[in-house]
């Protein structure tokens, strides 16, 4: 922490060898004070539910409504992750959350030469509309709402979702939930893309406008540090580096001509709970701070609805351990409180068996109850922020937003987040704080319990195995759609496609039009990588 | 960097690291890139996204000592082999092919046997994957 004026405030002997840093390097004082923390209450904190929403963003927070519990679900085909949704929604999970596995993230297709080996793997493989039915068999889509974790193709299940909506007789106006959609991360950490920076920003900005005119109930942007940090970010990075995309898809969609409070409402947040307790809470708090006052004061919002940073949690995955897979469990806890304590809006707690395998039932039920404890057993969710005006929860606070905006300044001089990315700026910090955080570990300044200390012979634990046969499961589930569907159909849809990724129309009617059609996406995504082009990524390490 | 076992070529080991499949997880690749660089290798990072037979053909074309494929998508009984074999038909059988990644244990020992000499899997300490190369390349080089 940078202020320590008074670190004679305590004296007394420290162990030899450990390092007294957050997880991201941060300088701890010895010991917190009122001169640590300069908190000015109403400019920095004011009340729960109150501008500039440090406490949170719901003046009674959990007393009101818990957190959405959604567990991330998807693998194999659409039916054994429709099963697991049913398994979830029975054991009392209040939203769903689903995975696509690679080739739909990349999109392309199953039966594409690129697919091989990867169908259903990661998540759910869904090709055309005709998937996404299946996935959603007996859910209804006017009471659950459901997170999808797509960017690059983000139009395209949107637009499935659509249908599928309209199939059960629901209208878009009626659907809820959330859809991914945030590009820049992609390029900075996760790495999933179809197109080039400039027409995959248009295609985020014609969603946001689709829905800000036809889904008042949908966010279209879950923007996202939690692939930010599992790349190996330090907090203040994923901070710096989400806000600023946030900031971006704020900008595109003004110079759209779409008033601020017309969408800015529907942005939502996405970030991760790792293991550095308070630095966890820290960063959440900063995050609503920055984002209140940036929204009000640089681009103009009235409403407060506009300036609430509303979140969503997922534990860190990159914390769990292939060795002594149990201890897991007690991480995630750690974790998923850091969350709650953080005001989080829906949280996602890991399975104990995810370094080793996607998560068998007995695991995914484990992480749910672990969600369950916290909010009914602990008594956490009594009080609104009951780390307000902690000394050092506050000067943490103070540290992260200060970070952020030297990372803002210095993202700015390169023109902005999308020269930045260009550039491979926030690719090189990471890759940076990554490889000095394995160094620690490697040198012993980090303990990982199970892995560089505390080792012992292992016990196996039961994995979820995946069937390779559903591969060619999914492969035939597309053949049939493709010989069933109307030719013509499908190549006039995929031409006015073609058009209007030519032109400067928004991409999402044709979408939705190619979608009725039953056109695969990796047809939808070639013919609009004609026009655009593809990614290629310079790699640096 | 612990002590290190005199090295069994003479000329500076050249390392591809690869990337193959679908997946976005780049993190341990490139971290066991830059701790090769650093240990004083020549390493070719392919980047993201690469086909089998992309890989094949850099490490072909690199004249590599070493491959080192980091996966963590679950497709590594499918790509793997696929890579072995196409190293295998160009004549190519004197390259230390190794993998890294979240591989279960019942997969290793395949992996082994189909000629993979070590797999590492997360938390591996990186000094032992860079001595690992080390130790493990004893091609000669055509020059």
């Amino acid at each position: 922490m940078a202020a320590t004026e008074e670190p004679q405030a305590i004296a007394g002997p420290e162990r030899r060898g450990e390092l007294f840093t957050t997880i991201s390097g941060v300088e701890v004082a010895p010991l917190a004070t009122p001169e640590t923390a300069k908190t000015d209450y109403d400019r920095d904190l004011g009340a729960p539910g109150e501008f500039p929403f440090t406490r949170g963003v719901y003046p009674s927070m959990y007393r009101g409504r818990l957190w959405t519990m959604r567990q991330f679900a998807g693998f194999g085909t659409a039916e054994e992750t429709n099963e697991r949704f049913h398994y979830l929604l029975e054991h009392g999970q209040t939203g769903l959350s689903t995975a696509f596995d690679m080739p739909t993230l990349m999109g392309y297709d199953s039966d594409h030469p690129r697919s091989l080996g990867e169908v259903g793997r990661e998540g759910v493989a869904v090709d055309t509309v005709d998937d996404m039915e299946v996935l959603f068999d007996g859910i209804p889509l006017d009471e659950v709402s459901t997170s999808m974790t797509i960017n690059a193709p983000a139009a395209i299940l949107l637009a499935y979702y659509v249908l599928v909506g309209e199939r059960q007789g629901i209208s878009p106006e009626k659907l809820s939930g959330t859809i991914q959609t945030d590009i820049l991360k992609e390029y900075i950490a996760q790495k999933e893309w179809c197109f080039p920076v400039e027409p995959a920003m248009r295609l985020v900005t014609d969603m946001v406008e689709y829905c800000t005119d036809h889904m008042p109930r949908w966010h279209p942007i879950s923007i996202s540090g939690y692939h930010i940090r599992e790349a190996g970010a330090t907090a203040a990075q994923e901070l710096a580096f989400t806000l600023k995309n946030g900031f971006t898809y704020v900008e595109r969609a003004i110079e759209r001509g779409i008033d601020v409070d017309d969408f800015a409402p529907r942005l939502s947040f996405f970030f991760n709970a790792h293991i550095d307790f308070f630095e966890e809470i820290a960063k959440y708090r900063a995050a609503r701070r920055i984002w209140a006052r940036e929204l009000k004061e640089t681009y103009g919002a009235k409403k407060p609805e506009s300036m609430r940073l509303r979140f969503h949690t997922q534990t860190a995955g990159v914390s769990l351990t292939a060795q002594q897979p149990l201890n897991n469990i007690v991480r995630t806890a750690i974790e998923a409180l850091a969350g709650v304590l953080g005001g989080t809006q829906s949280l996602h707690t890991n399975s104990f068996d995810e370094a080793l395998a996607l998560p068998t039932e007995e695991a995914v039920r484990v992480a749910l109850r672990t969600q369950q404890i916290i909010s009914h057993e602990t008594g956490v969710t009594n009080t609104a922020d009951p780390l307000g005006g902690s000394y050092f929860v506050e000067a943490l606070t103070d540290e992260l937003e200060a970070e952020a905006y030297d990372y803002f300044r210095r993202i700015d001089e390169f023109g902005g987040m999308v020269e930045a990315v260009r550039q491979n700026f926030p690719q090189r910090e990471i890759g940076e704080a990554a490889f000095t955080f394995q160094r620690e570990l490697d040198d012993g300044e980090r303990t990982i319990v199970g892995v560089n200390r505390y080792q012992h012979e292992e016990e196996e634990v039961p994995l979820l195995h995946i069937d390779p046969a559903l591969e060619q499961v999914q492969v035939e589930r597309l053949r049939k759609t493709k010989s069933e569907r109307d030719s013509a159909e499908v190549e006039a849809t995929l031409a006015e496609l073609k058009r209007a990724a030519e032109g400067d129309a928004n991409l999402m009617y044709p979408i939705i039009e190619c979608a009725r059609a039953r056109v695969t996406e990796g047809e939808m995504i070639e013919a609009m990588q004609e026009v655009f082009g593809t990614y290629t990524e310079t790699p640096v390490f | 960097m612990s002590a290190v076992a005199e090295p069994k070529i003479d000329h500076k080991i050249r390392v591809v690291v690869a990337k193959p499949g679908l997946d976005g997880h780049d993190r341990g690749a490139k971290i066991i890139a830059r701790a090769l660089r650093d240990s004083g290798m020549e390493v070719i990072y392919t980047g993201l996204h690469q086909t089998p037979e992309q890989i094949a053909e850099t490490v072909i074309q690199e004249d590599a000592d070493a491959i080192g494929v980091s996966i963590l998508s679950g497709a590594h009984m499918t790509l793997v082999p696929k890579i072995v074999e196409l190293l295998e038909a160009q004549g190519v059988d004197d390259v230390l092919i190794t993998v890294g990644g979240t591989i279960p244990t019942k997969d290793i020992e395949a992996l082994k046997e189909m000629g993979v000499s070590g797999v590492f899997t997360p938390g591996s300490p990186t000094d032992e994957i860079v001595e690992f190369i080390r130790n493990g390349v004893t091609r000669d080089r055509e020059l």
